[in-house]
C-alpha cells in the first residue's frame, strides 16, 4: 500500500478508538437529556471516577482486566444513581437551570474530593498483554481492538435494551410524557434510576478504557473529555442515542485528522469551528428532529 | 405578617435617597482605603474609643490582602451582573463569558504593555480598559448572530464553541505569548477604579433592563415568538443585550488582568465561566441585587475558607488552643475548601432552587413608576408582577 493510504488508515484507527470512548460518555449525556431534558454536567466527572475505580481495582486489588472493568462500571453506576437520588431528584420540579447548576456543583465536588484523596496523577498498570499486529504497514494493537470492539458491543447492547426490551420501552415512554406514562403503571423513579445507572456505567467503562489507552489519570481529566462528549451528543442531536454515537465518531475523527494534518495546537480551533458551523446549519443536530413551535 | 424587622426593612427600602449616598460614601471609602488614609493615629484613637480592638483594623482596612479580596469581589460583581443580563433576564444559557473576559484582558494588557505609555501617564489606564470592553462588545455582536436562529442548549454549545475558539486562537498567536500568556502586566487596577466600574455596570444594566429594550429582553425570555408578534424587534434586543453583557465582561477582564498581573489562555477557560455561572444562579436570575449578593457571598466565602484566613480569624484564641488548630487547618483546609464550597452550592440549590433572590429585586433598583404600578395592582387585587418585592 502506498504511504499515504497507510497513514490515513492508521489515523482512522486512532479516530475510531477516540470516537468510541467519546461515544460511551456521550450516551450518558443523551440518555439523561432524553428522559429528563436535563444536562448532567457531572457526567464527565463520573467518567473520571470510573478511571479511578479502575486504578483502585488494578493496583490495590490486583484484579485482571475483566473484573476491573466490571468493578469500574458497577462503581460508576452506583455513583450515578446516588447523585440522581440525592441531588437531582429533589429538583425535578424546580427551574431547569437549578438542576444544571447543581450538576456543575456535583462535578466540582467530585473533582476536588478526588483531588483531596489523590493529590498526584496516578499511573495505571498495563492490564492487557500488549500485542501489535502489522497489517500491510498499519499497526494494530490489541488494546485498540479491544477498546473499539468492546465499545461497539456495549453500544449495540444499549441500542437493543432501549429499542427491544420492556425497560427500554418504559424509558422511551417516559421521555415522551412524564405525567401520563406513570399513570399507566410505569415506575417513574425506578426507570430514571435505571437510566442514570446505565449512563454512568457506560461512563465507567469509558473511564477504564481511557485509563488503559492513556495511562496517566488525574482528577481533572473528566472536564475536557466530558465537554467533548457533550458536544458529540449535541452534534448527533441530543436525546437521540444513535445520534450520540454518530456525533462522537465525527468529533473523534475531526480531532484526530486535524492533529494528523495540521499542527496539533489547531485541533480545538478547527474542531469547534466545524461544530459551530454544523449547529448553524442544522440547529437540532444530525439525527435530532426540529421541535415544532406552536404559537 | 408584619414583624418589627419587616417594618424596619420596609422603611429602609423606602429611603431611596440612600442609594446615591451609599455610592458616594463607597467612593470616598475606596479612595481612603486605596491611599491608606485610615492608617493614622486619629482613626486608631476613634476605633479604640468605640471599643474596636486594633488588630481588627490590621486585619481589615489596612490589610493588602483584604483590599485584594475587595477588588476581586468588585470584578466578580461586574461579571455576574453582566452575565445575568443574558442568562437571567433573557433566559439564554451563555457559556462564553470567560471568552469575552479574555478578549478584554488581552486587549487592555497589550495596550498598556506595548502601545500606551502608562508608566508616564497612569491616567491612560481607563482608555485601555474601555478598549478592552469595546473589543469584547464587538465580538459579542458576532455571538448574538447565531442566537437569532438557535436557542436553548444548542445556543449554549455555540457559546461554548466560541469560548474554546477564543482560547485556541490566543494559544496559536505567538506574538501575544501563545500558551505562555503575558507576564509582568503593570498593577494598575485600584479599588476606586473597580468601584467605579461596578457602579457603571450596575447602573447601565439596571437602566437597560427597565428600558423599552429591557422589556423586550424579558419578553424574549417568556416567549420569543409572541414578543416578535407584539412587534418587539427581537434581533435588535438580542444584539444590544449581548453587546452590553460582553462589554462589561471585557471591562472585568481588563481590570482582572491588571490586578493579577499575569494572563494566559488557561486563566480564561471553562472553569472561569463555571465560576460566574455559579455566582449568577446562586444570587438568583433576573435580579441585580441577587447578582451583587451572589458574587459577594461566593467570593468572600471562598476566601474565608482559606487556611490563612481561618488562622487569622482564630487569632483571638489562646495559644494553647490555637497552635494545634492552626496546624490542622493549614494542613487540611486548603484542599477541602474546594470540596466544601460545591457542597454548599448544591445544598443552596436544593433548599433554595431559585438562588438567594431569584426573580426578586431590591426595591432601590426598581424604578418608582414600576413600584407605583405594582401598588395599584395590589390595591385592585390584581395578580403579582413578574419581578417585584423584597
Amino acid at each position: 500500500m502506498s504511504e499515504g493510504i497507510v497513514y490515513w488508515l492508521q489515523q482512522t484507527l486512532n479516530a475510531l478508538q477516540l470516537g468510541s470512548i467519546y461515544a460511551l460518555i456521550a450516551l450518558g449525556y443523551t440518555m439523561v437529556y432524553g428522559i429528563l431534558t436535563m444536562i448532567n454536567f457531572a457526567h464527565g466527572d463520573v467518567f473520571m471516577i470510573g478511571a479511578f475505580f479502575c486504578f483502585l481495582a488494578a493496583v490495590f486489588l490486583g484484579l485482571p482486566f475483566a473484573p476491573t472493568l466490571l468493578l469500574a462500571m458497577v462503581g460508576a453506576a452506583l455513583l450515578g444513581v446516588t447523585i440522581e437520588r440525592l441531588a437531582y431528584k429533589p429538583l425535578r420540579h424546580a427551574p431547569r437551570v437549578s438542576a444544571i447548576i447543581t450538576a456543575l456543583g456535583v462535578g466540582i465536588f467530585l473533582e476536588n474530593f478526588t483531588l483531596a484523596l489523590a493529590p498526584y496523577p496516578k499511573n495505571i498498570p498495563p492490564l492487557l498483554e500488549h500485542v501489535t499486529w502489522n497489517l500491510g504497514g498499519v499497526s494494530l494493537s490489541s488494546l485498540q481492538v479491544i477498546i473499539i470492539l468492546l465499545s461497539l458491543g456495549l453500544m449495540f447492547l444499549l441500542d437493543y435494551v432501549v429499542h427491544r426490551t420492556p425497560v427500554g420501552m418504559a424509558m422511551r415512554a417516559i421521555s415522551w410524557d412524564k405525567t401520563f406514562v406513570p399513570l399507566m403503571g410505569v415506575p417513574l423513579d425506578l426507570i430514571i434510576s435505571v437510566t442514570f445507572a446505565i449512563g454512568a456505567g457506560l461512563a465507567g467503562a469509558a473511564g477504564t478504557m481511557y485509563a488503559l489507552a492513556y495511562p496517566v489519570i488525574d482528577p481533572y481529566m473528566g472536564i475536557m473529555v466530558g465537554w467533548k462528549a457533550f458536544i458529540s451528543a449535541v452534534v448527533g442531536g441530543i436525546g437521540n442515542i444513535r445520534g450520540a454515537m454518530i456525533g462522537a465518531f465525527i468529533l473523534g475523527g475531526v480531532e484526530i485528522m486535524v492533529t494528523a494534518f495540521f499542527p496539533s495546537t489547531y485541533r480545538d480551533f478547527v474542531a469547534f469551528t466545524l461544530l459551530m458551523l454544523l449547529i448553524l446549519v442544522r440547529p437540532y443536530g444530525i439525527l435530532g428532529k426540529p421541535r415544532t413551535q406552536k404559537v | 405578617m408584619k414583624t418589627r424587622w419587616s417594618v424596619g426593612w420596609e422603611w429602609l427600602m423606602a429611603q431611596r435617597w440612600l442609594l446615591p449616598v451609599l455610592v458616594a460614601v463607597g467612593f470616598v471609602l475606596a479612595f481612603a482605603i486605596e491611599y491608606d488614609l485610615f492608617n493614622n493615629e486619629y482613626v486608631r484613637g476613634v476605633a479604640m474609643s468605640v471599643g474596636i480592638p486594633e488588630y481588627t483594623l490590621e486585619y481589615t482596612l489596612f490589610n493588602k490582602y483584604v483590599q485584594l479580596v475587595m477588588m476581586y469581589v468588585g470584578i466578580n460583581i461586574i461579571l455576574t451582573v453582566s452575565l445575568n443580563l443574558v442568562n437571567g433576564y433573557m433566559g439564554e444559557f451563555s457559556l462564553a463569558h470567560a471568552g469575552f473576559m479574555a478578549v478584554g484582558a488581552y486587549t487592555a494588557a497589550l495596550l498598556t504593555q506595548k502601545v500606551l505609555p502608562v508608566a508616564a501617564y497612569p491616567g491612560l489606564f481607563p482608555l485601555a480598559v474601555l478598549a478592552g470592553g469595546l473589543m469584547a462588545a464587538a465580538l459579542g455582536l458576532i455571538v448574538a448572530v447565531p442566537s437569532f436562529k438557535v436557542r436553548g442548549d444548542y445556543l449554549a454549545i455555540i457559546t461554548l464553541a466560541f469560548l474554546m475558539i477564543v482560547k485556541s486562537v490566543i494559544e496559536n498567536i505567538d506574538t501575544i505569548g501563545g500558551p505562555r500568556g503575558i507576564p509582568g502586566i503593570k498593577k494598575l487596577t485600584t479599588l476606586p477604579w473597580v468601584f467605579f466600574w461596578v457602579v457603571v455596570s450596575v447602573w447601565v444594566v439596571r437602566n437597560f433592563v427597565y428600558s423599552k429594550y429591557g422589556r423586550g429582553v424579558l419578553s424574549i425570555r417568556e416567549d420569543e415568538i409572541a414578543s416578535d408578534l407584539m412587534s418587539v424587534n427581537t434581533r435588535r434586543v438580542k444584539f444590544l443585550a449581548f453587546m452590553v453583557s460582553s462589554f462589561f465582561a471585557g471591562i472585568a477582564g481588563a481590570l482582572f488582568a491588571h490586578l493579577l498581573q499575569f494572563i494566559s489562555p488557561r486563566v480564561f477557560d471553562i472553569i472561569k465561566t463555571t465560576d460566574v455561572l455559579i455566582m449568577v444562579y446562586l444570587g438568583g436570575i433576573a435580579s441585580i441585587g441577587g447578582s451583587i449578593l451572589g458574587a459577594t457571598v461566593y467570593t468572600v466565602l471562598l476566601e474565608l475558607l482559606r487556611p490563612s484566613t481561618v488562622a487569622a480569624m482564630l487569632a483571638w484564641l489562646p495559644a494553647v488552643a490555637l497552635d494545634p488548630l492552626n496546624e490542622y487547618f493549614i494542613r487540611h483546609l486548603g484542599v477541602w475548601r474546594m470540596v466544601i464550597m460545591p457542597l454548599l452550592l448544591v445544598l443552596v440549590m436544593l433548599y433554595w432552587p431559585r438562588g438567594i433572590m431569584g426573580l426578586r429585586e431590591f426595591r432601590w433598583f426598581i424604578p418608582r413608576r414600576d413600584l407605583e404600578a405594582h401598588h395599584r395592582q395590589h390595591a385592585h387585587g390584581g395578580s403579582h408582577g413578574a419581578a417585584h418585592g423584597h
